[in-house]
């Protein structure tokens, strides 16, 4: 017995040595902890996984999920802002998420709390109708709003969502009226409109990529029009520069994590975002792929508080 | 194209891999806190390494047992393993008690194989229509849709008093307000704890409710929960339980339609389609007034009716790209990254993977059928061997274990357990945690669907589409019948009583 703990004790004083001399040794050694805020399934989640094979060829160690879903992506990031920054636990976030929900509510991080790495993936906001649908292009759909205000319904993913920002910024440039009306993720807004149970929905290229023989895409609220949809116009093109919404995803570990690990990890990014197959694979399902290093991307975080906050001011809500 | 789909899996490797995937669900679904969703999430990654074809039909063979699984553990120890076996325990578990476990576990196993194919051979056949009337299913209805949901209640208390029922009831919808609100993004309930934004887990709640009372109940007494004194209970053949259930064969095809009908219409699943079959089983069987004692019927009911969900959810998935159930979700999900695109073209540019991926389910759904009974039925007699005292910390490590790994949160370990002296105390009272488990899963889909559809009202200028629609129409006339039945057939029987 007394010879069985021996040997106990000291497999577990062996173990704690190596762990320990691993601790030193150049970053990473043990596997990555990448946290996804979403449900197993859903668009976060598949980037991820896209990811994944490029992470692991690149860093050397596995990359495992893991999921913290809840509060529209709160209970990840407040998790990830509390969790050791070693550059083991680095979590996916989301723009303009992790810049609105602080601005709203105590939701158990600050904005500057999360250290950015990457950023990685745009995905601009589209006006979508159904096929078969009387507004063949926005200018009737605008014509129709200006003579039954509120009567026209847009289905978007959530409130404070950028589909719901992109509706609000829509109404104040063309002085029009609609009714928004928010569901659960991008996803419910495709029954949504499948269905006829509104007339519209904003929503982005990757929701309509499985059902774009059924639904016809008004306008794109980007800079420039997107890589999946070349053929529709953006909103600025058609005379309303200021509607420009839409959503990031990006990485970010802890605060305080050390920066050559943070340059390790947005290199590992970097040589994923362009790899050829990766793209090829990611732009097919209607991402669009962009790049913002550490120091960018946080300068470009800054940028947006103030954009947002000023934006909540002007559209008469304030906190 | 359907033929080459079926060839493509007869290979001995792919039909292992389906064996393997059939037992591995059967266990998640049977451990209690380990639901479908998360066994099917977990494999994801690991159908990287395989051909879409074999991935998928993995993927599709755990969805399947998984949700089968959930019966061992409800009638076994009154615990259901996933939210889809709720109502499988409320006679599953006196069955197993009285000495009837092999009845019920032969029951359960033949009806979640009926389910199962009925809503394959609907996959296979009928998917563009159900796919259309899965998209008639709009704001208002699943308001409606919830509100009939929360009339299950009154068949939940058995004995007790309908008003403790709906107190349970309200109870669970006051608690699933809890949290960031869909609709304006406000947190409700939140006494400035942001780890309540995410809400009240169900998972978690509902592994407190129904796991921890129990094992405070074995750790009360001594000895075996089961009556093992009753030998020739014990051994009657499985073929003529077997042959019992089959004679019950309206109740598996009310069920089945049932299973269907919830499956297509996304949000909905397992969970529900279970209690809604065991409530229309109560109401349309002649000895209704005996469910909730141990009859086979209530364990029949509910359990081809939750895998009667699975080829269902995969309707709207594999046609709309809309998921019907979260597991189909997670299978959407597996779906991209395979490279395979849903929506109408699936069925033609990749039909071969497609049709490859649907046979290995409809075989798997056999498979779990034969292990389910070669594996279910000696462990029912092992089990009821097993002295009390060491099912309680079984049954209490397992729900700490499950109800973190829901979502990797320790605070749902606190809620688990916080739920589980509420469990304890409403046992105490007489309250049914069915009842309020309902009220959890209702809630926010009533409540999402008042709101849109208030929205809709207004921005048309009618409030009367929130009634006049014609699924509004036929799912309000279920509702009152549900309510104003059980006090018409107590009047039918006061009346012959009195005459």
């Amino acid at each position: 017995m007394i010879r069985k703990l021996s040997v106990l004790a000291l497999s577990f004083f062996l173990m704690a040595m190596l762990s320990s001399t691993a601790f030193g040794a150049t970053y990473p050694t043990q596997p990555v902890n990448y946290l996804i805020a979403f449900s197993a399934g859903g668009e976060s989640d598949i980037t991820a996984r896209m990811q994944q094979k490029y992470l692991e060829k690149e860093l050397g160690v596995p990359v495992v999920m893991t999921y913290k879903v809840g509060g529209g992506g709160a209970v990840c990031w407040a998790d990830l802002v509390r969790s050791k920054a070693d550059g083991y636990i680095i979590g996916g976030v989301n723009e303009p998420h992790t810049i609105l929900q602080p601005l709203q509510s105590k939701c158990g991080y600050e904005t500057e709390q999360i250290q950015r790495i990457a950023l990685f993936q745009y995905t601009p906001c589209a006006l979508i109708v159904r096929k078969d649908s009387q507004f063949k292009t926005l200018k009737d759909l605008i014509d129709f709003a200006k003579k039954y205000p509120g009567m026209i319904t847009v289905g978007g993913s959530g409130s404070w969502a950028s589909t719901h920002f992109t509706t609000m910024l829509f109404e104040k440039a063309a002085g029009i009226k609609l009714t928004y009306i928010p569901f659960a993720g991008s996803g419910d807004t495709k029954p949504a409109i499948l269905g006829g149970h509104v007339s519209a929905i904003v929503a982005h290229p990757t929701t309509v990529v499985t059902m774009k023989d059924d639904v016809r895409i008004l306008a794109v609220a980007a800079e420039t029009r997107s890589a999946a949809f070349p053929d529709v116009p953006t909103f600025k093109e058609l005379g309303f520069p200021t509607v420009i919404e839409g959503s990031y995803r990006g990485v970010a570990v802890p605060p305080g994590t050390p920066k050559d690990i943070v340059d390790k990890l947005a290199a590992a990014f970097k040589k994923a975002n362009e790899d050829p197959e990766f793209v090829k694979q990611m732009t097919s399902l209607g991402f669009d792929l962009v790049w913002k290093g550490p120091e960018e991307y946080e300068n470009w975080i800054k940028g947006q508080t103030v954009y947002y906050r000023d934006l909540l001011k002007s559209l008469g809500y304030q906190n | 194209m359907i033929l080459e789909g079926l060839l493509s899996i007869l290979t001995p490797q792919i039909l292992l891999y389906i064996l393997i995937a059939t037992i591995g669900g059967l266990i998640v679904g049977a451990l209690p806190g380990l639901t479908a969703t998360m066994a099917v999430a977990v494999m994801v990654p690991l159908t990287f390494g395989m051909s879409p074809t074999t991935g998928l039909s993995v993927l599709g063979a755990i969805y399947m047992s998984a949700i089968y699984g959930g019966c061992f553990s409800a009638i076994l120890i009154n615990t259901p393993g996933t939210p889809g076996s709720i109502a499988t325990a409320f006679d599953g578990y006196p069955m197993c008690v009285k000495g009837e476990g092999m009845r019920a576990i032969v029951g359960a196993t033949v009806g979640s194989v009926v389910g199962g194919v009925v809503s394959m051979l609907f996959l296979f056949f009928l998917s563009p229509p159900l796919a259309t009337i899965s998209l008639k299913f709009g704001p208002p209805e699943y308001f409606w849709l919830a509100i009939f949901g929360l009339t299950v209640m009154a068949s939940m208390g058995g004995e007790g008093s309908l008003i403790k029922t709906f107190m349970a009831g309200g109870l669970g919808l006051l608690i699933s307000m809890i949290g960031i609100t869909i609709m304006g993004g406000e947190l409700r309930f939140g006494f400035d704890n942001y780890h309540m934004q995410g809400g009240i887990e169900l998972i978690a709640a509902m592994i407190g409710l129904f796991c921890i009372p129990e094992a405070l109940n074995y750790m009360s007494s001594f000895g075996s929960m089961y009556d093992i004194k009753n030998p020739e209970k014990m051994n009657k053949s499985i073929w003529s339980a077997v042959g019992e259930t089959f004679r019950l064969y309206k109740t598996m095809a009310r069920s089945s339609i049932i299973g269907v009908i919830v499956g297509i219409l996304p949000g909905a699943g397992g969970t529900i389609a279970n209690m809604i079959a065991y409530n229309d089983a109560k109401k349309s069987s002649k000895d209704g007034a005996k469910f909730g004692t141990g009859i086979l019927e209530g364990v029949v009911a509910p359990e081809t009716a939750n895998n009667a969900t699975v080829g269902a959810g995969l309707i709207p998935t594999l046609t709309l790209g809309v998921p019907g159930t979260s597991v189909a979700a997670v299978i959407y999900g597996a779906l991209l990254l395979h490279g395979l695109r849903p929506g109408a073209e699936l069925f033609t540019t990749n039909g071969k993977i497609v049709w490859g991926f649907m046979f290995a389910i409809l075989i798997s759904t056999f498979l779990m059928g034969v292990i389910g009974i070669l594996a279910g039925v000696p462990m029912y007699k092992s089990i009821s061997k097993v002295p009390t005292r060491f099912m309680a910390p079984a049954i209490v490590s397992l729900s700490i274990v499950g109800s973190y790994a829901v979502r990797n949160n320790p605070m749902d370990v606190v809620v688990m357990i916080i739920f589980g002296l509420i469990g304890s105390v409403m046992k105490e009272l007489g309250l049914a945690p069915g009842a309020m488990v309902l009220g959890l899963i209702l809630g926010p889909i009533a409540e999402a669907g008042y709101v849109r559809s208030t929205l809709m009202a207004f921005a048309a200028g009618k409030i009367q589409t929130f009634v006049t629609r014609p699924i509004c129409l036929i799912l309000i006339g279920l509702t009152v019948m549900s309510l104003v039945w059980p006090i018409f057939t107590k009047w039918l029987a006061d009346r012959k009583r009195v005459s």
